[in-house]
């Protein structure tokens, strides 16, 4: 198979993402990198975003006069309202996501498992705060569940892993990772390879911990 | 008292607040953060208080005002930790109080279920985490659920932004997050609106709270804060 450029920047990356979200699809991003998705959907691709504060239908980040502290996205930073948008309570908000309304999630992600399982709000690292918002409520949730993630952490190692270690946001939840250097489905099957940038399906499998089928097309 | 009670002053609309009483808390961030009623409750003075709010304060107003006057035994919230979380994470890490962090979904759920008289609800969120434990489980139609308590609180501070003397609110765009929810889920829930309007001219079909889970209202002044985040 041929080698693309990579590894993908994180905006390279959301575009990535924002190309497999199907058209008229209801789709909630994660907090910090997953929100940069919103900025490559293309014009008329009819995506409606969900905010878990109470929005559907959530437009651009607000500059200048545009903000206000009434309307904030599930990061707390000011946003703006699309035509068509409409306002609900939070246990209105996440009957939306519990309830399987959502078609597609994105998260951010410290580990997932070859099977699917998530683990993205705790390090369980001593004296650190637990801090979990939505994220298991969207892992169960939402139809599919997306992951945004560099594969491999500061120290070189693999957050594509047998069983994760950090404490777990869900289990069997995610349905596709979406990597700097490769995207990979995940699910009972174990993990295969959709796409590769910059290196090989062979070179993937020396460096990750887990066995990888391959589907792959080259990206890029 | 069964019907919404209109008051001039913040600190006759949050007198009787016992210590040693649940408080739900309105707001996500800042965004319908009841500040108003926080300050008065602080002046009011009670102690031991257990808070349920999506976060746990933000910057030196409101809740974390609150908490740092030390009258919070305990939070129960979402999402604690944040960048500008830093009185609750020094008082966490001093042991000087308890937290119980909750699925959002769960909170909300919960906080419905009490005001809809639900005596427990089974749910998947959650399921083979850190936060399953000591949950009691059943599988529905091949599914692992939770089973899940209400939480009720003793009193709410919501904000919204027009009441009528009903009781009847109205709210403004995401500012409206968990108030319509803990309206109905305490035993008395008192409001801090921006205006105050006669009977009959909110338009009924846009009534999101009726007054019958309102107690009490105040009107209160527009505040300016800085948004977390604006750029």
């Amino acid at each position: 198979m041929s080698v693309t450029t990579g590894p993908l920047t994180p905006d390279e990356l959301a575009a990535v993402v924002a190309r497999d979200i199907p058209a008229g699809s209801y789709v909630n991003l994660g907090i910090g990198r997953p929100t940069r998705v919103a900025d490559h959907l293309p014009d008329g691709s009819g995506v409606v975003l969900h905010t878990e504060n109470g929005m559907l239908n959530m437009g651009p980040a607000a500059t200048g006069d545009d903000v206000d502290p009434d309307l904030t996205n599930a990061g707390k930073v000011p946003v703006t309202e699309l035509p068509g948008a409409s306002y609900f309570h939070h246990a209105d908000s996440f009957a939306m996501m519990r309830g399987g309304h959502l078609d597609v999630c994105v998260l951010g992600a410290f580990q997932v498992s070859a099977t699917g399982d998530l683990a993205n709000w705790s390090t369980g690292a001593p004296g650190a705060i637990p801090a979990v918002g939505g994220a298991m409520d969207l892992a169960i949730g939402a139809k599919q569940v997306f992951v945004m993630m560099t594969l491999f952490d500061k120290e070189g190692a693999s957050k594509l892993v047998p069983a994760c270690t950090y404490p777990l946001t869900g289990v069997g939840c995610v349905s596709r990772v979406y990597t700097d250097i490769a995207v990979i489905d995940v699910g009972p099957d174990g993990a295969s390879v959709r796409e590769t940038f910059g290196v090989t399906v062979d070179e993937l499998r020396d460096r990750l911990p887990v066995p990888l089928q391959d589907a792959s097309t080259p990206g890029g | 008292m069964s019907r919404a009670e209109i008051f001039d002053s913040v600190d006759e609309a949050v007198s009787g607040i016992e210590d040693g009483s649940t408080v739900l808390v309105g707001g996500f961030g800042f965004a319908g953060m009841p500040f108003d009623l926080i300050d008065g409750l602080i002046r009011q003075g009670a102690k031991d208080l257990t808070i349920v709010s999506n976060n746990a304060g933000n910057g030196d107003v409101g809740l974390a005002a609150l908490l740092k006057a030390g009258q919070v035994r305990r939070v129960l919230c979402s999402f604690p930790r944040q960048s500008d979380s830093y009185v609750f994470d020094e008082l966490y890490r001093a042991g000087k109080i308890e937290l119980e962090v909750v699925p959002q979904g769960n909170l909300a759920e919960r906080m419905r279920a009490a005001g809809a008289g639900i005596g427990a609800f089974y749910c998947p969120t959650a399921v083979g985490t850190p936060l399953a434990e000591g949950k009691e489980t059943r599988t529905i139609d091949g599914r692992v659920h939770l089973l899940e308590f209400p939480i009720k609180g003793d009193v709410a501070l919501i904000a919204a932004h027009r009441a009528d003397r009903m009781g009847n609110l109205v709210y403004r765009k995401t500012a409206r997050n968990f108030a319509p929810v803990m309206a109905t889920a305490a035993a008395t829930t008192i409001v801090q609106v921006a205006e105050v309007v006669a009977t009959g001219d909110l338009d009924p079909e846009a009534v999101v709270t009726p007054g019958i889970h309102v107690d009490r209202v105040v009107r209160v002044d527009e505040r300016q804060y800085t948004v977390q985040g604006a750029r």
